[in-house]
């Protein structure tokens, strides 16, 4: 999956947890959770649909490692190719 | 214990004479015609001619008699035979007896008591039968009271002599006759208070002296339609007793007032004002009043029953507040 | 004539748009039958009717909104003829226009007639197009914030009286599960339908639901503040067992199965609501009233505004797996808003999770007419002391308890969180149906 897609399929899937949601306004680097206001159990949706588009598994030890939008790209790229 | 309303008068005059050599009666045939509706009969021969005093045909004369009776120290009980001749004595009651108070400085009181008869009923034509009620109570100075049943007939004359300012009683004449229990409580009338007869949800009837009456057999024939009307009895027409009727046109929403006077510039209208002032909000209808037809009170017997207030149209009165007409 | 009214469809609701009628006049209509759809602040719902008889009159049109308890359909019953006329108010009749000195005198003339008709109740002056309404009426009405246009009036030609406001709070007053509040018909957001437009009835907009919601929370709110003597108290409990468990419990697990800490935070208030049951319930016409299970109310924050608190039912005996799937299901549906009414009406207990936020602590409003909330913050590390008079630094967090006064006392409320913190710090006591757990 190209990069485009990727982050296509991301902000979709975001969008559809918090419709007003403008991709264009996010920054990519500061903590994603910070710009939108996402609880633990839209958080959780979130990557329970990331999981279900793109079948990547994602343990609950590496939730830390996914705090800005970069974050999220970078470790879905590493694992969808 | 039954007693009629003028055996109830006619105990309370004699008490007072009893008791207090300062109270005399006096008044055209008070002596030896026992007055003119006998509730005075027996009382010259027992009194004699010093204490009970038949005066001339002079309603200004013997009222302005009795009022420097008063200033003099006396406690002078005045007759007069209708209010309709007691207009010739309203100069020496509203230019006298009413402001000497106020005129003295306090320095002097008027302690009279001025009894009249009023009212209609008795095909005694339009000079005898007029209700002018509401000429004396429009005057600050005096107190005016309307005893409707026995026990305020028995009971209200020793406060009213007990009072250093003057009091006039109206005696409603088609009430003289009227035969009731007489309560224990008669000893405690005062000159203060309005009174609820009949309790009641739906509407409160406000009458005083005769209408009274109309107001209860009004009461009675609305029970019957399942309708509850509240009697209240104003006793005191100066001063009204305002907390009672409001509170009782509070709890019930709607008010009529019958009023034997004419409607313009009736008690009634008064009353109404009296509501709209202080109980506007808790009203459900317009105040509705039943008075008697503008015009003299006629003689035929049966124009005179329709132009009094009657109970029938109390009852129609309240059956359209209510929207059961 | 049976009056057909709007009936409550949900624990805040106040009033409905009608969208449609799904009959007309002329229909025989039985219980159970759908005869409107109405919108309300949640959702279109079909309304059904319970009683039998044949439409005479379709009393709204689509795109009216009115109170809970207002007349929508006019029904006949079994050989009850149609008299449309009948139901409107009489015309005014005619007074005697006769001069004030003449009855006497016209009566003179009939001697056997009955006394002349009283003129003891003036005609009044046209109110103008305006509703009449008595005085008491009036006041009481506006006292209530109840809109006089919804109230039919029984009086003479048609006047509204205090009887008539009575009824349709008393009407309103059973309908709606906040009893004390009267908050009812806001100015609409939007006009609906206005006389003489083609009355487009359409459900309501998210800005329209939005205002309505805040107006039933503004409700709610303030009958508890103002009925509802509320006691605070709050306790931190180490989170470093639990946390742990938590992790190694999941661990195994795809995503879709593992467990937030919000399940055992309310799994563990229901299993102490059960040593605790005064703060399980509803205060209701003086006196307090246990629920009849533990339902938990979930305090669930829309994004676009205002806050829902629907109940997952019997939270103390659902297995934690479970109880997270519910638990997962309910938020993404009250998201939707797509509730059931009785989701809606069923809690005996709220909890509020607002440690999603960053706050450490929640000092709630209870929801009436329940008694009690608990309130959870964020967990974080703190500095402790520990047993051997040392400090340690471990995850922590604070739950409070705003309880009602007039239902428990403070002694009870502080055992009710000291119990939540012991099964807080013995996770594995969370984790099973209610029978299997080992006190």
């Amino acid at each position: 999956m190209d990069e485009p897609t990727l982050r296509k399929t991301v902000f979709d899937t975001l969008r559809r947890i918090a419709p007003e949601v403008t991709p264009a306004d996010l920054e990519p680097a500061v903590p994603l959770r910070d710009q939108v206001d996402l609880d633990s159990m839209d958080w959780l949706n979130f990557l329970i649909a990331l999981h279900d588009k793109l079948g990547v598994d994602i343990p609950e030890s590496d939730y830390q490692k996914l705090v800005t939008l970069d974050d999220v790209m970078g470790y879905l790229k590493a694992r969808c190719g | 214990m039954k007693i009629t309303y003028r055996e109830a008068l006619r105990q309370a005059m004699h008490e007072a004479l009893a008791a207090d050599s300062r109270v005399f009666l006096m008044g055209e045939d008070v002596g030896k015609y026992g007055g003119s509706y006998a509730v005075s009969k027996g009382f010259l021969a027992e009194f004699g001619p010093e204490r009970i005093r038949d005066a001339p045909l002079s309603e200004l004369g013997f009222v302005g008699t009795a009022i420097g009776a008063a200033l003099g120290g006396m406690r002078p009980i005045v007759e007069i035979m209708t209010v309709n001749f007691s207009l010739l004595a309203l100069d020496q009651i509203v230019n006298t007896a009413a402001v000497y108070r106020h005129m003295s400085g306090g320095q002097f009181s008027v302690p009279v008591v001025v009894r009249m008869a009023t009212g209609g009923g008795r095909q005694l034509a339009a000079q005898h039968s007029h209700s002018l009620e509401n000429w004396y109570a429009h005057v600050p100075g005096i107190t005016v009271l309307a005893p409707a049943t026995v026990d305020d007939a028995r009971g209200m004359l020793r406060a009213a002599l007990a009072d250093p300012d003057p009091v006039v009683i109206f005696e409603h004449a088609m009430l003289y006759p009227m035969e009731g229990e007489l309560s224990p409580d008669w000893e405690k009338a005062d000159l203060r208070t309005a009174k609820i007869l009949r309790a009641g949800r739906d509407v409160t009837l406000i009458a005083y002296g005769g209408t009274v009456w109309k107001a209860q057999e009004a009461a009675r024939q609305l029970a019957a339609e399942g309708i509850e009307a509240e009697v209240l009895d104003l006793r005191v027409l100066r001063p009204l007793d305002d907390a009672t009727i409001m509170a009782s046109v509070g709890r019930t929403r709607r008010a009529v007032i019958v009023d034997e006077g004419w409607r313009t510039g009736s008690l009634a209208g008064e009353i109404m004002a009296r509501i709209m002032e202080q109980a506007f909000y808790e009203l459900d209808a317009p105040v509705a009043r039943v008075c008697s037809a503008e015009v003299p009170i006629p003689y035929a017997k049966h124009m005179e029953g329709a132009a009094l207030p009657q109970a029938p149209a109390v009852v129609a009165a309240v059956r359209q507040l209510l929207a059961k007409a | 004539m049976i009056e057909f009214r709007l009936p409550s469809l949900g624990a805040e609701m106040e009033d409905g748009t009608l969208l449609e009628w799904c009959v007309k006049p002329g229909d025989r209509v039985k219980k159970g039958d759908v005869v409107a759809v109405v919108d309300t602040s949640k959702s279109a719902i079909d309304v059904e009717i319970w009683q039998e008889g044949t439409v005479d009159e379709l009393v709204l049109k689509p795109g009216d909104k009115v109170p809970v308890g207002t007349v929508m359909i006019r029904l006949r019953e079994a050989g009850e003829a149609g008299a449309p006329a009948a139901t409107k108010p009489a015309a005014a009749p005619t007074p005697a226009a006769t001069a004030p000195a003449r009855p006497a005198v016209a009566a003179a003339r009939t001697p056997t007639a009955a006394p002349p008709a009283p003129e003891a109740v003036i005609p009044v002056a046209s109110a103008g197009g305006r509703q009449r309404a008595s005085p008491s009426a009036r006041a009481l009405a506006h006292e209530l914030d109840i809109d006089l246009a919804t109230v039919a009036g029984t009086g003479p030609h048609g006047v509204i009286t205090r009887e008539d406001v009575e009824k349709v709070a008393a009407a309103r007053k059973a309908t709606t599960a906040a009893p004390g509040s009267m908050a009812t018909t806001k100015p609409d957001g939007v006009k609906s339908s206005g006389p003489g437009s083609a009355g487009q009835a359409r459900a309501a907009t998210p800005v329209e639901r939005s205002l309505s919601m805040r107006s039933a929370i503004a409700a709610a709110m303030a009958r508890s503040k103002r009925e509802i003597p509320h006691y605070y108290l709050a306790t931190e409990v180490p989170m470093q067992r639990i946390t742990r468990w938590l992790a190694a419990r999941n661990a195994g697990k795809p995503i879709t199965e593992r467990v937030l800490m919000a399940a055992p935070l309310i799994k563990a208030v229901a299993l102490a609501l059960r040593k605790f049951p005064e703060l399980n319930g509803y205060y209701q016409n003086g006196g307090f009233v246990a629920g009849e299970g533990i339902h938990i109310g979930v305090a669930i924050s829309l994004r676009q505004g205002g806050l829902i608190a629907p109940a997952i039912r019997d939270v103390a005996d659902t297995d934690l797996d479970e109880l997270m799937r519910r638990l997962a299901n309910l938020v993404s549906r009250a998201r939707a808003l797509s509730l059931r009414s009785s989701e809606m009406t069923d809690a005996t207990i709220t909890v509020t999770n607002l440690g999603d936020q960053g706050v450490e602590l929640v000092q709630g409003v209870i929801y009436p007419p329940q008694v009690a909330l608990v309130g959870f913050g964020k967990v974080t590390d703190r500095v402790r002391a520990v047993d051997d008079g040392a400090i340690a630094v471990m995850p922590a967090v604070t739950v409070s308890l705003a309880a009602d006064h007039r239902a428990s006392d403070g002694h009870r409320g502080a055992l009710f969180l000291a119990e939540i913190a012991r099964l807080l710090q013995s996770p594995e006591s969370l984790d099973g149906a209610a029978d299997t757990i080992v006190k």
